[in-house]
């Protein structure tokens, strides 16, 4: 500390090595707060940018967590080669009944956990407003229940089996007109009724409707399976059954691990949200460091005697530099603070909107990440730091005689 | 004190033209005495607006095909969804309703050309008669015959004839992922549009080529057609004749939706109108981060000249004018900054890469954009001098004379 006193010499040359006391940060921070108005603005504005910079990652990240989260590691899927998703995707019931005889396939209480499954986009009006828009309805098998771990029955009792009932996932049944519980839905020149309503977490198959799948593969004159789904009694086993399964003559199909799959579908939507909000948050950002440059510029501006008086104290030039450039970094840090507050709030909202790859509706959650949270950090600070650099350099620049002459 | 203050204005000069006139100057003076803070104001306004209008265009492009949807054109499709074909047999009973004048169809060929990145939206169509449909297509009629002659031909909007390079004559080849098999098509017609918001990035080929390629390799999937365009000969009917054709085929093993095109294509718009309406919400939030920004460089700025107001008021201008200069200052900012963005959003456009151009046809700014645009600026304009007006109407004039710096 003493030391660090004898430093502030006016005599700059000799001692300039010597141990300096940087200026202290309390400097910066408490020049924010004389100029509460101004600062607060200039973060307001920086945490505008902020917020919709953590909001589209934290939707493009909602949308592939809710499509990993449908998948289960242990799981497999296996659809037609060259198939993108189950519902391009036939497999007839010769081939699937051979993927059900597979011997890496776990067994559960009730027989081996394997199901065939059909897919079905059907076209929905919403509460509300009335508009349509597509719904998976998925034909499901006895084993079908046990290999989604989530999916769990909230309202009424599941379907019977061999019956034109079906069970809708809550997203659904809350959205759709005549998919709530007790209510009637007319496709396929059937009238089904709803008996159940399922929760499914934060996955994609609560935006789904299930049915038998013998039902719904009559009732659309179908004979084909969409895909046969099945848990691996030992994870490490899909390298092997994968590459029996493809190489197999009889067998036109591609096996999948069911996350992966699920993944490979939030891509391109995922993609999008994210390359839009990150060009979108760019052009923003440019107006915020804009801000933070008019405001740092006055700031120097109504500080040349100040600087000037910190310069006779010996303080070096980088040492004015870093005290303005740590004075911008807090402000881009304030601006941090204020935007992903709000940001952090949309946790709690949904939002639904049709999924590009599979075409039908997909509800999903905004959601925060650590990740999320530092990448915005570094983004509020790096707009406050781009923003003062420019005029920190002025502020160190300035020569130290005219500096002081300054009123 | 105030009735007394208020006769005083008997005082000043009294042509007011003039004093008005020396106004307008000391702001115009006022907005130039930092040039660095007024341009950089000025930038951030024009990337503002920039941003605001592009984000308004892209929205706006969205609805394209439901604005470029004419209200003599139905669409009759399987009412379980698109995914589901109708019969080719329905043809001749929706031909046969009264009111309907011309019927076509078409299917949704989802092809791979070269590679997924080279996408856009094929059909396999009843052609001639599908572009009969579409008078908003504009063939050379020699074209159109070429197209007719050959099977194998194909037609392809003008746009997407320059993003690949085609010319009449090169072969197109299409991999069928929903319909497996290769697809050779002869480019032998391209279309242009008549207004400049028809989707000129369609390639249509003829059906029939599609259909006997299905009969020999899938039978199952043949004479099947997507949906129907059905051409009504007056707009009134399209309730009747939607209704008609519907009850042809009621409990039917494909029932129908008959629905004007307008409704047809805001139906697709709807499935994303959870991101159109976040780019709306953004498209404000862009406008309330300029709003902040340029109040607070006219706060900041009000601020520095509050003794300078005060000499003003001692020589016994009235409140409302230092409200003027305060406010004429920041609308004269924002104009130029609205301009400037406006200016910019037009080559803005140009520039955008063409794997974004593909999905929107007709990508514009069009005037209500521009005057929205210019409009929300003069509005930030106002808004962003009420604070610091306020402020400066309210200075005593011993206090403001009192402080310095």
């Amino acid at each position: 500390m003493g030391e660090g006193a004898k430093g502030r010499s006016p005599w700059p040359s000799p001692h300039r090595n010597l141990v300096i006391m940087p200026i202290p940060l309390s400097y910066s921070y408490r020049n924010l707060l004389t100029r509460r108005l101004t600062s607060f603005l200039t973060a307001a504005g920086m945490a505008l940018v902020v917020f919709v910079f953590a909001a589209a990652l934290m939707l493009a990240e909602g949308l592939r967590q809710t499509l990993v989260a449908t998948g289960s590691f242990d799981n497999a899927i296996v659809l037609r080669a060259g198939s993108e998703t189950e519902v391009q995707s036939a497999l007839d019931r010769t081939q699937a009944a051979i993927v059900t005889a597979q011997p890496e396939i776990a067994m559960g209480p009730e027989g081996p956990l394997v199901a065939s499954e059909a897919m079905v986009l059907i076209n929905l009006a919403k509460r509300g407003t009335g508009r349509p828009a597509n719904v998976m309805i998925r034909g499901v098998q006895p084993g079908s229940l046990a290999l989604r771990r989530e999916v769990r029955l909230i309202e009424g009792r599941w379907f019977r089996p061999g019956s034109t009932e079906l069970v809708a996932g809550a997203q659904i049944a809350r959205r759709f007109v005549g998919a709530g519980l007790g209510e009637e839905l007319r496709f396929a020149m059937r009238t089904w009724r709803i008996v159940g309503v399922f929760d499914a977490g934060n996955t994609g198959f609560a935006s789904e409707i299930w049915g038998d799948v013998e039902q719904l593969l009559q009732a659309f004159r179908r004979t084909a399976y969409s895909s046969v789904i099945l848990r691996l009694q030992d994870p490490l086993a899909f390298a092997g059954l994968k590459a029996r399964l493809e190489a197999d003559p009889r067998l036109p199909v591609q096996v999948r691990r069911e996350v992966e799959f699920y993944e490979a579908q939030s891509r391109r939507l995922a993609d999008f949200i994210r390359m839009l909000g990150l060009v979108l948050t760019a052009i923003f950002g440019l107006g915020a460091v804009l801000g933070a440059m008019v405001t740092m510029y006055a700031q120097v501006g109504t500080r040349i005697a100040e600087i000037g008086t910190l310069r006779a104290l010996g303080f070096p030039r980088h040492d004015i530099l870093l005290a303005f450039l740590v004075e911008a970094g807090l402000l881009g840090g304030l601006g941090w603070i204020i935007g992903l507050v709000p940001a952090g709030l949309l946790n709690f909202f949904t939002l639904s909107t049709v999924n590009w790859a599979s075409f039908a509706e997909l509800t999903f959650r905004f959601t925060l990440t650590p990740g999320i949270v530092l990448k915005s950090l570094a983004f509020g600070v790096g707009m406050g730091l781009l923003g003062g650099l420019l005029p920190a350099i002025k502020a160190a620049r300035l020569p130290l005689l005219e500096a002081l002459k300054a009123p | 004190m105030n009735g007394a203050a208020g006769k005083g204005e008997l005082l000043l000069p009294r042509p007011f033209p003039q004093k008005n006139l020396k106004m307008l100057k000391l702001t115009w003076r006022n907005l130039f005495r930092h040039p660095l803070r007024a341009s950089l104001t000025i930038l951030g306004l024009a990337v503002a607006v920039l941003a605001f209008c592009l984000l308004r265009t892209v929205v706006a492009a969205w609805y394209a095909g439901v604005e470029a949807s004419s209200p003599l054109r139905l669409v009759t499709r399987n009412a379980i969804s698109l995914m589901y074909p109708l019969p080719l047999a329905y043809l001749p009973k929706i031909q046969n309703v009264a009111g309907v004048t011309k019927v076509a169809y078409a299917y949704w060929f989802e092809g791979i050309y070269i590679d997924k990145k080279h996408f856009f939206p094929q059909f396999a169509a009843s052609l001639p008669g599908y572009l009969d449909i579409y008078p908003e297509f504009l063939i050379p009629p020699e074209q159109k015959l070429a197209l007719v002659q050959d099977r194998r031909g194909c037609i392809a909007g003008r746009r997407l004839a320059q993003r690949f390079g085609w010319r009449l004559g090169d072969a197109i080849t299409l991999t069928g992922t929903y319909f497996k098999g290769e697809y050779r098509l002869i480019l032998r017609a391209v279309y242009t549009g008549k207004e400049p918001e028809t989707d000129e990035t369609l390639l249509f080929f003829h059906y029939d080529y599609l259909n006997e390629t299905l009969k020999k390799t899938d039978p199952k999937q043949a004479d099947q057609v997507g949906w129907f365009m059905v051409q009504i000969a007056r707009g009134d009917l399209a309730a009747p004749v939607s209704r008609h054709i519907d009850a042809l085929f009621k409990n039917s093993l494909a029932e129908t939706i008959t629905e004007t095109e307008k409704a047809f294509q805001m139906g697709f718009v709807e499935m994303t109108s959870a991101i159109l309406m976040a780019m709306r919400v953004v498209s404000w939030a862009i406008i309330g981060v300029i709003m902040i920004v340029l109040a607070n460089t006219m706060a900041m700025s009000a601020r520095e000249r509050l003794g300078e107001y005060a000499v003003l008021k001692t020589l016994g201008f009235r409140p409302r004018h230092l409200a003027g200069l305060i406010l004429g200052e920041s609308l004269l900012l924002a104009a130029l900054g609205g301009v400037a963005g406006l200016a910019l959003s037009i080559p803005a456009v140009r520039v955008f890469p063409p794997d974004v151009t593909q999905y929107f046809p007709g990508l514009e700014v069009s005037p209500q954009t521009q005057l929205l645009g210019l409009t929300v600026a003069l509005a930030v304009g106002g808004l962003a001098a009420i604070l610091p007006a306020y402020r400066a109407t309210q200075i005593g004039i011993a206090q403001a004379l009192r402080k310095v710096g």
